[in-house]
């Protein structure tokens, strides 16, 4: 039953199953074992970047293909509810059209995007999801009346999210709509998971691995590498977007630096890249390793700098405003000495004796 | 292929004679022409025209003085360098400083005092920028030679790390970056008003232009870099070491990123933290409407690039970005391998 439930895409690693429960657990007990806003707020965090990381994964590790338009599809799910619920009003139905309105634009331009680029070089993708990306950002913060801006849109969620709503305790925990609120995207968060572990082990996600692998092959064996690698961004786009919503439920709130910022998909990058790529579990453990990091680190560095106040240079580069430059470097030693991430890593101690 | 067909055959029926010149294609060139003469309507006053045009090409040098070390590095070596933004960036923020340096000699002087503060920056970011490209080649790029996955990647990290060490040094805020006192506001030519640093960019971009064709067209230098683009096995085997040549591509590259970058910062009079990336992007656009890989073709991509970013930013600002990306789709269509593709590859 669970192995179906994973499609058959076991962990094979003993450390490696115990942290993904570990992770599991912990994200559904939050609000009980750890009280307190900060803590759920970081818990709605890791699963929102978990689904955004293992779709990316679904291009980056599986299909080998880079693109930076992911936060842009991210955007868009999540202004597609922030704009549906700010004209239409906090309803299930305007939440539902936000929804099909996000995952239609995200349909649409990924398809273009992916048979514009993908027909010519696999390599012009790169360069333009960027460009397109970019353009989208600068648009989205100037069509100002309808995006909200530079300042985004706060709006409400319908009344069963809201906080306001009780519904009782429970172990000692008031039960109110955030906590429902969390709930749905978790479970929502885990269905997505289990869908994108399913995608990657169908006999298309095979053919995916095998284009990643040598794309002339692929070709010549008669799979349209195009047709596939197009598929791959596209299905990646729509999760990508399924995930912006979630976050905009939670949020309640989307502007262009939460979700469209060049710095979210650096996030996705390393996250990626740090838990394993072409591994979907890596996208948990990554994501979980860095929105900790992110969260709880740079009150850590806040302490270095306070300590090193008087030292000129090196008070510059441990302040927490160079977080940047920490993750920048951590990503390039990454790439180079731990490309299969912290997954592949477990796995291969989990298979015996290292081969030289 | 079918076009190469007649030709070949009709050079082996005469034995010895040289190889048939390639026909040169002007339909590209043309084209640029075309987009600023069907703007002239569009725009109205002709005065305005001129000014649009001017900033136009003034944008398209600069892009392509940035542009042109990226697409040699990527036609020599397959290595799709992400990290490009980083020299532009320096090269902005170099200028930044040496003008701060300048300022007070350069005050009371004459035009050729500031002219000599301006050159003084450009000198200086080459020079910062190459030293730095030499850096990035042997730290970031080489251990990933031939894996254009983790190229992507590394590439993209190095540039991170290296924007935030410029932020460490130069601090995050944005810098004004005012031309110098006799270099500033505009020339009247008839009705028509010319920004006088656009008209230094042309000039330099002129300059740098002459100097590429003149390497890649006149000198040992850059014939092996021409093959090694054609064909990069073929040139090894008889002999040279085209990695060697390809570090100073990538040097000499680098610093055309610094001076590209110091004067576009020139040119928009402020320096922020976002330069690099903003440029970036046009770079990438103007080199796959050139061709990778091509001289030529990043010319008159970045000519048409600049063009159109100034008539449409006049016409309506909001779809600017866009425009350039349309650009890009319609010269795919046409062309999918770029303006000048690239024999072999």
């Amino acid at each position: 039953m669970l192995t179906r439930l994973v499609s058959h895409d076991l962990p094979k690693s003993r450390w490696l199953a115990l942290a993904l429960v570990l992770v599991v657990v912990a994200l559904a007990l939050t609000p009980f074992v750890f009280p307190g806003t900060k803590a759920l707020n970081v818990a709605a965090k890791v699963i929102v970047f978990i689904v955004l990381a293992a779709s990316f994964d679904l291009l980056l590790g599986y299909t080998g293909i880079v693109s930076f338009a992911h936060t842009m599809f991210f955007g868009i799910g999540a202004y597609g509810v922030a704009i549906a619920a700010t004209r239409i009003g906090p309803t299930w139905p305007a939440l539902a059209l936000g929804v099909a309105g996000a995952l239609a634009v995200s349909l649409v331009l990924s398809l273009v995007i992916g048979l514009f680029s993908l027909r010519v070089r696999a390599i012009f993708f790169a360069m333009i999801t960027l460009a397109v990306a970019s353009a989208f950002a600068t648009l989205a913060s100037q069509l100002s009346e309808f995006t909200g801006g530079e300042d985004g849109l706060t709006f409400k969620v319908p009344e069963a999210l809201r906080p306001a709503t009780e519904y009782g305790s429970f172990l000692g925990v008031a039960f109110d709509g955030r906590l429902l609120a969390y709930y749905a995207i978790f479970v929502v968060a885990l269905v997505l998971v289990l869908a994108l572990l399913r995608i990657v082990n169908s006999p298309f996600g095979r053919v995916l691995q095998a284009i990643r692998e040598n794309d002339f092959r692929a070709e010549a064996i008669g799979y349209r590498t195009v047709v596939y690698r197009t598929l791959a961004s596209v299905a990646s786009a729509l999760f990508a977007t399924l995930a912006g919503v979630l976050l905009a439920i939670w949020l309640r709130y989307n502007g262009p630096d939460t979700t469209l910022s060049f710095e979210i998909m650096l996030d996705v990058l390393l996250i990626v890249v740090i838990g394993g790529m072409g591994t979907i579990y890596g996208a948990v453990i990554g994501s979980v390793l860095l929105v900790l990091a992110q969260n709880y680190l740079q009150d850590l560095m806040k302490l270095a700098a306070g300590a090193v106040q008087g030292v000129p240079v090196l008070a510059q580069i441990v302040s927490p405003d160079r977080w940047l430059l920490w993750l920048g470097i951590l990503f390039v030693l990454s790439v180079y000495y731990f490309p299969a991430g912290v997954v592949g890593r477990l796995r291969s101690r989990g298979a015996g004796p290292r081969r030289v | 292929m079918t076009s190469i067909a007649p030709a070949a055959a009709a050079s082996s029926t005469v034995v010895g004679e040289a190889i048939p010149r390639a026909r040169f294609d002007v339909v590209p060139l043309l084209l640029v022409v075309v987009i600023a003469l069907a703007a002239l309507p569009v725009v109205g006053s002709p005065s305005t025209w001129v000014t649009l045009t001017v900033a136009g090409l003034a944008m398209g040098m600069i892009v392509f003085i940035a542009a042109s070390g990226l697409t040699l590095v990527f036609g020599l070596m397959d290595v799709l360098n992400f990290g490009h933004s980083l020299f532009i960036a320096l090269g902005a923020y170099l200028a930044t400083s040496v003008f701060a340096a300048l300022a007070g000699p350069a005050a009371s002087s004459s035009r050729a005092g500031d002219l000599a503060v301006v050159g003084a920056a450009m000198l200086a970011a080459m020079l910062l920028a190459g030293t730095m490209g030499l850096v990035f080649e042997r730290l970031i790029v080489r251990p990933v030679y031939g894996q254009h996955l983790k190229q992507i990647l590394v590439t993209i990290g190095g540039a991170i790390i290296g924007e935030e060490l410029i932020k460490v040094v130069w601090g995050p805020a944005q810098i004004p970056l005012p031309a110098p006192e006799s270099l500033r506001g505009s020339l009247l030519l008839g009705e028509a008003s010319v920004e006088k640093m656009r008209l230094v960019s042309v000039v330099v971009g002129l300059v740098v232009l002459v100097g590429l064709l003149w390497t890649l067209n006149r000198t040992k230098i850059g014939l092996l870099i021409r093959a090694g683009v054609q064909d990069r096995e073929m040139v090894e085997s008889l002999g040279y070491r085209i990695r060697r040549l390809f570090v100073g591509v990538f040097a000499a590259g680098s610093a055309l990123a610094g001076l590209g970058g110091c004067l576009w910062g020139m040119n928009q009079q402020i320096v922020t933290p976002q330069i690099g990336g903003q440029v970036n992007v046009l770079l990438f656009i103007v080199i796959i409407i050139g061709g990778l890989g091509s001289t030529l073709g990043c010319l008159v991509g970045a000519l048409l690039v600049g063009l159109m970013t100034n008539y449409v930013g006049f016409l309506a600002p909001k779809l600017t970005m866009f425009s350039s990306i349309g650009l890009m789709v319609a010269v795919l269509l046409w062309r999918p391998q770029g303006l000048y593709p690239v024999v072999n590859r």
